[in-house]
């Protein structure tokens, strides 16, 4: 008798064991790490995740991140995703080398993992994908400036962290290009720490430094509100131009003072939903991540891979006062 | 008669002076007074708060949850304002307090009804505090263009010359030093942290001293929060990000002893803008970024190791008719 109840058991145990994968294969669970919760730019990425996610049909997407920009907090929420044997993990990376122990432990377990918009170094994934290439968007931000500078000037620029892997890429590309641009003049580069308060003080501490400053080119979201904010407080609307990358929502307030004339950034949502789509295809289409691979990634047509296993999404986008309006309600 | 002149607060004031010398060598337009007045104002939320805090931390306690208080008034009166662009400022400020308050006092039930040490409370509070406003805001931001304009205008306000923001903290000073020096209230804090079994003799109850030190302290960050979100004209999760930290330091540099008892509303002051003064003349001097971090912490501790020195030996008052005498 007790030969056969441990029969039976086995039995039950073995059918258990291979009916839960089959049943996890229902629902493909995409998990979207973000640099730090509560950011629109990453609550608009999820928006577009869910997207691609109804469009997909099967996939449940878990967005998730630490509550403040660290590398430690990430580390965290991906040993927690290893934990619960999620199918994939999209990552916007606080650090580019600090997360790759933690993302080969998941690579290691099956989960396929990809970057997107703040990079891994290549060990750490299998691909990455870039909002826009870097190039283009270091040339945006200065061209941003340079349009309304006819006759050149002087310009500064009001980074994040100085450890920041996109910021300081941007910056790298936009002095690549700077030959383009006779007359424009970068002054300084100060770091803000994507605090308000802290990127506001540098902002004010700028126009102080250097009182025929033109424009302050602001790459990070934060920064550039703090530093229109700055501007406008110094009653020096006019004189110098908020530009960089912001938010239509958080910018709205800026181009209506005049603070800022334009400023560029891609579409969040697009972002989102491209990551999920790579993602997919990647860890249930059995899509080999390699040099020169097209993958698609739905509506927003296909990705083609460079020799670092990275692509990029889509051109940045212009917004002024002329479609402010427009997109401030959507992100 | 020999303490007139208080060394400490003495010492301090040099050392921002000398400090102001430094940075007039390599940045000249600094020391002007319209710039002055600016860095004040920019160090007048520091100021609220490290009086606040001084309160608590003479009572032989810390409050950790005051930047996170700030945010979670800040966002809970930005969001009101969005709701009711109609409703009076001296509405949102009172608000603003009453909200600050009432999480100042959730701290203090807890170190005096529960007695869990103030430490463990404060660091649960905070995260809480951030946590909530997770669910109010649901992760978003409220940004300039849709608070109305009396709200972002009030603390830029000039009156005599001087903003708002400034004038908010120069009373709070005022009120600060006449109610430490001469109201029970103030007396009764010093007792609590210099001698709590005495103060007990006294008549004194020292966990009911230790709640409404933590209401002030509460009050006064739901107060910044009102002013710092309208000051940035934003408002969202991670406003203020670590500037508990900061209080703290800005007490520390000004004397008040983490032991309780020990302090005065002159080197609180003095302490936040010795910070302000680092803090706003750091961009300005033109010093490599990379270097910034290390050279303030290394302000601070100069700060404090100053200070160490100059407090040594220094008996603990409890009453102003003791000090007289001895």
């Amino acid at each position: 008798m007790s030969v056969l109840k441990k029969l039976a058991a086995s039995a039950a145990m073995a059918a258990a064991m291979i009916a839960t994968p089959a049943f996890a294969q229902d629902d493909v669970r995409i998990a979207l790490v973000v640099k730090a919760l509560g950011i629109g730019f990453f609550e608009a990425a999820a928006e577009g995740a869910e997207e691609a996610a109804a469009e997909l049909g099967n996939v449940e997407i878990i967005y998730t991140g630490p509550t403040d920009t660290t590398a430690e907090g990430q580390i965290e929420v991906i040993n927690s995703l290893i934990a619960q044997q999620v199918d994939a993990i999209a990552i916007s990376a606080n650090d580019t080398d600090a997360l790759v122990p933690a993302l080969q432990r998941a690579m290691q377990r099956g989960i396929t993992v990809i970057s997107w918009d703040s990079g891994v170094a290549p060990e750490g994934r299998q691909m990455h994908l870039n909002p826009s290439s870097n190039a283009l968007i270091g040339n945006m931000i200065i061209k941003l400036a340079a349009d309304h500078l006819p006759d050149g000037g002087e310009v500064a620029l009001l980074s994040a962290t100085t450890t920041s892997t996109n910021q300081n890429i941007w910056m790298e590309e936009m002095n690549k290009v700077m030959g383009d641009y006779p007359g424009i003049e970068v002054v300084a580069t100060v770091y803000g720490d994507d605090l308000a308060d802290k990127s506001y003080r540098e902002a004010t501490g700028l126009m102080q430094t250097y009182p025929d400053l033109d424009a302050i080119i602001a790459p990070t979201s934060v920064g550039i509100v703090a530093a229109a904010q700055a501007v406008v407080d110094a009653g020096k609307v006019g004189q110098v131009n908020v530009t960089g990358l912001g938010l239509p929502s958080e910018m709205a307030g800026a181009i209506e003072s005049g603070a800022s004339q334009s400023f560029a950034i891609w579409n969040p949502i697009d972002l989102g939903y491209s990551a999920t789509m790579l993602a997919y295809e990647l860890s249930q289409n059995g899509v080999e991540a390699a040099p020169g691979a097209e993958i698609p990634m739905g509506r927003m047509g296909s990705l083609t891979l460079d020799d670092n296993n990275e692509g990029a999404m889509a051109d940045p986008f212009v917004y002024d006062a002329s479609n402010i309006d427009e997109f401030k309600s959507i992100f | 008669m020999t303490r007139l002149i208080p060394v400490r607060e003495t010492i301090l004031a040099g050392a921002i002076l000398v400090l102001l010398l430094l940075i007039s060598s390599r940045f000249a337009g600094f020391v002007a007074p319209s710039n002055l007045a600016n860095v004040f104002n920019d160090t007048a939320p520091l100021i609220i708060l490290a009086l606040g805090q001084m309160v608590v931390i003479l009572t032989r306690c810390i409050d950790l949850s005051v930047a996170a208080n700030l945010a979670l008034t800040g966002m809970a009166v930005a969001m009101i304002n969005v709701a009711m662009p109609g409703l009076p400022i001296p509405v949102i400020i009172a608000i603003a307090i009453f909200l600050g308050a009432i999480m100042g006092a959730i701290n203090g039930v807890l170190v005096w009804k529960l007695a869990i040490p103030p430490i463990v409370v404060t660091l649960g509070t905070m995260t809480i505090f951030r946590g909530i406003i997770f669910l109010i805001s649901d992760g978003k931001w409220v940004n300039s263009h849709e608070m109305s304009p009396a709200f972002t205008g009030f603390p830029r306000m000039e009156l005599l010359g001087l903003p708002v923001l400034s004038w908010a903290a120069i009373i709070t000073i005022i009120i600060f030093g006449i109610m430490m020096a001469r109201a029970p209230f103030g007396r009764s804090i010093f007792a609590v942290g210099g001698n709590p079994h005495a103060a007990v003799y006294t008549g004194i109850d020292v966990g009911k001293t230790q709640f409404w030190a933590f209401v002030v302290s509460g009050a006064l960050a739901g107060l910044t929060g009102y002013l710092w979100v309208s000051r940035f004209a934003v408002a969202y999760v991670d406003i203020a990000g670590g500037f508990e930290l900061e209080v703290v330091a800005a007490c520390v540099i000004g004397g008040i002893s983490i032991a309780g008892g020990v302090g005065s509303v002159g080197g609180a002051v003095l302490g936040a803008i010795f910070l302000g003064v680092v803090k706003n003349a750091l961009p300005v001097v033109n010093i490599s970024p990379f270097w910034q971090l290390a050279i303030s912490g290394s302000a601070i501790l100069i700060a404090v190791a100053f200070n160490a020195r100059s407090g040594r030996n220094k008996g603990r008052i409890i009453l102003k008719s003791a000090e007289a005498t001895q």
